[in-house]
């Protein structure tokens, strides 16, 4: 189907007219959508592909020997080289198809976590991790005695260099797990240079994508990362259908996570083996219909384009900045040197739970809370933000009212 | 703001910005904690049998501040059966935007029934009184 992708200019009307939702009225105004980074709206051809399906191609995959199932098997596999491609895997081999993120990070910590890593060695994430890259190693510590080191922040927002050194100087570490973009500040991480500091000391290195993935290329090979998650929910695509992409003779390594129908070669009440990767990690009927979903959502971003939507959403970002540092009492968290269209920030006197219900009364919204991210307020000595996220289909004009609306909030609360 | 801040009214944006229930007493005799973990709102409420006094150290939203503060208020000399079935009435109040002539100032929280997610905010010290006197018992 790549043939038919022709790159066509960025053209925000038209985006926006691919987006339904985007039509709707909320407490009666137009709704101003700024959560899309907690889950992105649809475009239409995402709509239309599940639609299609089920009206037109379904049986279930790699079961039946019939027409449907061999159509539906080919229209669900087929997303798996879409995926293979948009993170310039190696090979399709190594997409794994998941639930979500944590799914696939709760994969990779429940098989890897448990037969390749021992008892002593240790696992460093950072203080900025969402809980989904955070959980799952807690208990892996604690049912498996792996240790879980914390690498500090810096007041940017920033990777701490030193703090890393740190934690690595006694060679145990064994896998650096970091998110390639936060949720909470938009720090994007230096994801080659962490590759490149984890191999030269024998660890691996798992990279957090949710929310990169929705505004930047990625190259897993240029990377040269050894796992990458992310969910599809966030970059345009259904919920229910998340990726692990995992390098060929790393998941080769890994004992299965869920044991069932189509994750084995063969079954006897004595035995059974495991199906090759990346079958090994599927067991049981997948999301068939959400990943020919994510397949449309893959094909929709990639004809606008990563460089089209990475200008737009710079652009935007740049003016939020702009905008809301001039409203006084309103603090913005983070400030790293690469950041990405998701703004956290606080206002005085106003709690972010009362900035959220305030501006959603003008149909904007927003995020408030601590983003799954409850460590991270402590380390930043809050204990709720309030959230702006920006996606492709977001105008300036939004941003604008975002700031008008913040500064009605201010008049209820000044 | 029209409609659109009909819960922030006076009423609750005073108590907010003065408590007059807040802090540590001297003597109490039971404290409980409430958390609410989707947002982060965090109260820990002393309880005092005499008079039913309540105190509050509170961190988050105005809704739930202001709800402690008119709790206090509602539940000062009242006997823990009189609290349990207030408790009842309040939370009927917030569910359901029905004002309640009984409950005086407490009904400057019906309005939070419009704004779903917020309703744990008004509920949360009075779950949390509920604890307290459990302990207090
Ligand atoms: C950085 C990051 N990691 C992980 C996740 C978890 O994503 P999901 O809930 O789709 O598994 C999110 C989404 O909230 C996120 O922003």
């Amino acid at each position: 189907m790549s043939a038919s992708i022709k790159l066509q200019p960025f053209d925000l009307a038209a985006i926006r007219r691919d987006f339904p939702i985007l039509e709707s009225q909320v407490h009666g105004r137009r709704l101003v959508f700024l959560d899309s980074a907690a889950s992105a709206q649809k475009p239409r051809a995402v709509i239309d592909a599940m639609v299609f399906a089920m009206e037109h191609q379904y049986a279930n995959v790699h079961r039946g020997l019939h027409w449907m199932s061999e159509r539906t098997s080919d229209a669900y596999e087929a997303v798996r080289d879409k995926v293979a491609k948009l993170l310039n895997a190696a090979s399709r081999d190594e997409i794994v198809f998941t639930r979500n993120g944590t799914e696939s990070i709760n994969l990779v910590a429940y098989t890897y976590g448990r037969a390749i890593l021992q008892p002593g060695d240790a696992v460093v994430v950072s203080e900025m991790e969402h809980h989904a890259n955070l959980v799952p190693w807690q208990m892996l510590r604690d049912a498996h005695g792996v240790e879980l080191r914390i690498v500090k922040i810096t007041d940017a927002g920033e990777v701490d260099f030193n703090s890393l050194e740190e934690q690595f100087a006694d060679g145990r570490v064994k896998l650096l797990a970091v998110t390639h973009m936060s949720n909470v500040l938009g720090t994007y991480t230096p994801v080659e240079r962490l590759a490149k500091f984890a191999h030269e000391r024998g660890a691996k290195i798992l990279l957090d994508g949710c929310q990169a993935i929705v505004h930047r290329q990625v190259d897993v090979q240029a990377i040269d990362a050894d796992f990458y998650v992310f969910s599809g929910h966030k970059l345009y695509g259904p919920s229910g259908i998340g990726i692990l992409y995992a390098k060929r003779e790393i998941l080769e390594s890994m004992p299965p996570f869920m044991g069932g129908g189509d994750m084995i070669s063969s079954v006897s009440y004595e035995r059974s083996t495991w199906a090759k990767p990346p079958h090994r990690f599927e067991a049981g009927t997948p999301a068939i219909l959400e990943t020919i979903g994510l397949g449309a959502a893959i094909d929709y971003v990639e004809a606008i384009g990563f460089p089209a939507i990475a200008a737009h959403e710079r652009e935007l970002t740049e003016h939020a900045i702009a905008v809301l540092s001039e409203i006084s009492g309103l603090r913005i968290l983070g400030s790293a040197q690469d950041r990405g269209g998701v703004i956290s920030f606080t206002m005085e006197g106003a709690h972010a739970h009362d900035i959220a219900t305030l501006l959603d009364r003008q149909g904007i919204a927003v995020r408030a809370g601590h983003h799954c991210a409850e460590p991270l307020m402590g380390r930043l000595g809050v204990t709720a933000t309030a959230r702006a996220s920006f996606a492709l289909y977001t105008t300036i004009e939004e941003i604008d009212a975002l700031a008008a609306g913040l500064i009605r909030v201010k008049q209820v609360f000044g | 703001m029209e409609a659109s801040a009909q819960i922030y009214h006076n009423v609750i944006m005073d108590r907010f910005r003065s408590p007059r229930s807040a802090g540590r007493p001297e003597n109490f005799d039971a404290e409980a904690e409430g958390n609410n973990p989707m947002c982060g709102d965090r109260i820990h409420l002393y309880f005092g049998r005499e008079g039913a006094r309540v105190s509050h150290e509170s961190e988050g939203c105005a809704i739930m501040i202001a709800s402690a503060e008119l709790m206090a208020d509602a539940v000062a000399g009242k006997t823990p059966a009189q609290i349990r079935d207030l408790r009842a009435d309040f939370e009927s109040v917030v569910t359901t935007g029905a004002e309640n002539p009984a409950l005086g100032d407490l009904n400057a929280l019906a309005n939070i029934s419009e704004y779903r997610s917020r309703i744990r905010c008004a509920t949360l010290p009075w779950a949390t009184l509920g604890l307290a006197l459990k302990e207090a018992e």
